[in-house]
């Protein structure tokens, strides 16, 4: 009994933490006044409004959407004929280049923001718009990678070996039986890369910070001239958009095992 | 399923493209960063071609030593702190039905993809004066009158604290989900209470884990570039802030790529590290 309210009490100090300050930005998001004040001084919902009505936010907003759009795809685009190749090959070596892939995850983020800003600017194309694609492309490849390879292991491979057996060249296998089996952590993998490359600052600033304004560099950009009501609102889209996004993923796939646990029990 | 050897040139052609990409634009773009720490600086400009070690000794030098010692205490403390609540939270969430585990894990995912930016402000928004949780203590009368909490190493403890928790949580999730729960029940019918079979059955089960897990929070909080220069004052700033700080506004590529590649090694080194314990982890 006092255990279990022991763990209830745990769990929504967490749940609370974690909130707190989200609560708090959509608190000020509200107010009328173009002011931080906490508790709101009135309500208003044109802060929401000037994400949109303002050219610099809403340049930055759709600079953000497409770019995110666009390096996911390419994330995917790059993820899958790999994964693909670990799962129907044997080849050893190829764990190499699935190594290449896992990396620029696992390293600190400023490191690979560098090593573009090198590149880029050796290449001779430093600022162009489209090398940030490039860049959060390969930059989130991890995340399509790791769902794709995910959905090939759970592939039940006799389903495979029917269709060969009843004569079914490699190509069409792929196309009726693999992708459609697929297709969840391919959605999966392009909504995780597309939330991350929407949150993203540090290479987007160090490949087109001085020609394209993003919405996370845009926000602490103007932190420098004071905190106004228009981030925290911005600030509660991202949240918004992150919970929409992943709430999607969890109500038409398997969350939990997308997260690393087993399949559910038969109980 | 027989999965056979790529053995004619259009067998490798689906590899080909991945790999060409991230040769091109991953290993090429970190060999020509190691290449650049190298180089030498040309005031006013970029850098010069050359083979010079001057970016290298400036890691000598007592600032460097601080803001060292400084960035890996900090990421440590972020790690334990981290770690120390997640693992708990991560033990409740795994016991939960799935159907709770849901939105628990949504919402761990919306934080944990909050671009730094928005945790910065945020929570420098939460400990300032006019909008902060002083507000509230003052409200209820255990305060005069509100304060600033920020910037401060506190501030910039708890903000990376709140980043590096979700982090911790979903790397604790997979081996923490596939405990076989079979062991506390049987230390449970032997008569230990819950929290007796937590400390003495799960904590010893996945020590590997959790020092694991310790490890890559502690790489996580060492990427940590904003929230200290957001939350804290210049003497708070770590590794990460200081390489950006040199490459962006300093205009000194070479020194800020000595220093990332000095940062890498040292992930690296803990990265492989902390694999190794998970694979003894799997074997036992």
């Amino acid at each position: 009994m006092i255990a279990r309210f022991a763990i209830r009490l745990f769990l929504a100090a967490m749940a609370l933490l974690l909130a707190a300050p989200l609560a708090v930005v959509a608190g000020v998001s509200i107010n009328e006044k173009k002011s931080l004040t906490f508790p709101p001084q009135g309500f208003s919902l044109a802060w929401y409004g000037e994400i949109f009505a303002e050219a610099g936010w809403r340049n930055a907003l759709f600079a953000s959407l497409g770019i995110a759009l666009a390096s996911a795809a390419l994330a995917v685009i790059v993820a899958l004929p790999l994964a693909w190749f670990l799962w129907r090959r044997h080849a050893p070596w190829a764990r190499l280049v699935q190594l290449l892939g896992f990396a620029p995850f696992v390293l600190p983020p400023v490191i690979t923001a560098l090593g573009f800003l090198s590149f880029w600017n050796a290449a001779g194309f430093y600022g162009a718009a489209w090398t940030v694609v490039i860049s959060h492309g390969i930059f989130f490849v991890t995340l399509p990678l790791v769902t794709l390879t995910l959905g090939f292991e759970a592939i039940d491979g006799s389903l495979v070996e029917a269709a060969a057996t009843m004569g079914a060249d490699e190509p069409t296998i792929l196309r009726t039986v693999v992708l459609p089996l697929i297709l969840p952590y391919m959605i999966s993998g392009f909504a995780f890369a597309f939330v991350l490359s929407l949150n993203e600052y540090i290479v987007a600033y160090m490949t087109v910070g001085f020609t394209v304004e993003t919405l996370p560099i845009r926000i602490f950009n103007s932190l420098r001239y004071g905190y106004t009501p228009t981030m925290a609102a911005v600030a509660v889209l991202f949240v918004v958009i992150a919970a929409v996004v992943f709430g999607l993923v969890a109500r038409f796939g398997d969350l939990p095992k997308l997260l690393g646990a087993w399949s559910p029990r038969e109980d | 399923m027989i999965r056979t050897a790529p053995r004619r040139l259009v067998d490798y052609a689906p590899i080909a493209w991945p790999a060409l990409m991230l040769v091109l634009f991953f290993v090429l773009p970190f060999g020509l960063m190691l290449a650049v720490s190298f180089f030498r600086r040309v005031p006013g400009g970029f850098y010069q071609p050359d083979f010079v070690l001057a970016n290298y000794a400036r890691f000598l030098t007592a600032f460097f030593g601080n803001v060292l010692g400084f960035s890996l205490g900090l990421a440590l403390l972020v790690a334990v702190i981290a770690v120390a609540l997640a693992f708990p939270f991560t033990y409740l969430l795994s016991r939960m039905r799935r159907r709770q585990q849901v939105p628990w894990l949504v919402f761990l995912l919306a934080v944990l993809s909050l671009s730094e930016v928005i945790i910065g402000f945020s929570w420098s928004t939460l400990l300032s004066r006019t909008a902060g949780v002083t507000n509230l203590l003052v409200l209820i009368g255990l305060m005069d009158q509100p304060v600033s909490l920020s910037p401060g190493f506190g501030a910039v403890l708890t903000g990376m604290t709140y980043q590096a928790f979700p982090y911790a949580v979903l790397v604790l999730y997979p081996s923490l989900s596939r405990l076989d729960p079979t062991l506390t029940e049987a230390a449970r019918t032997l008569g230990a209470s819950p929290l007796r079979s937590f400390f003495t059955v799960v904590v010893p089960a996945l020590r590997n884990a959790i020092l694991a897990t310790v490890i890559m929070v502690f790489v996580f909080a060492l990427g940590s570039y904003l929230l200290p220069q957001l939350l804290g004052r210049p003497q708070q700033w770590t590794l990460s802030v200081l390489i950006t700080d040199q490459a962006i506004y300093q205009s000194n590529m070479p020194f800020a790529a000595a220093m990332a590649v000095f940062l890498v090694l040292v992930s690296l080194a803990l990265v492989v590290l902390s694999t190794l314990l998970g694979q003894k982890e799997g074997r036992t």
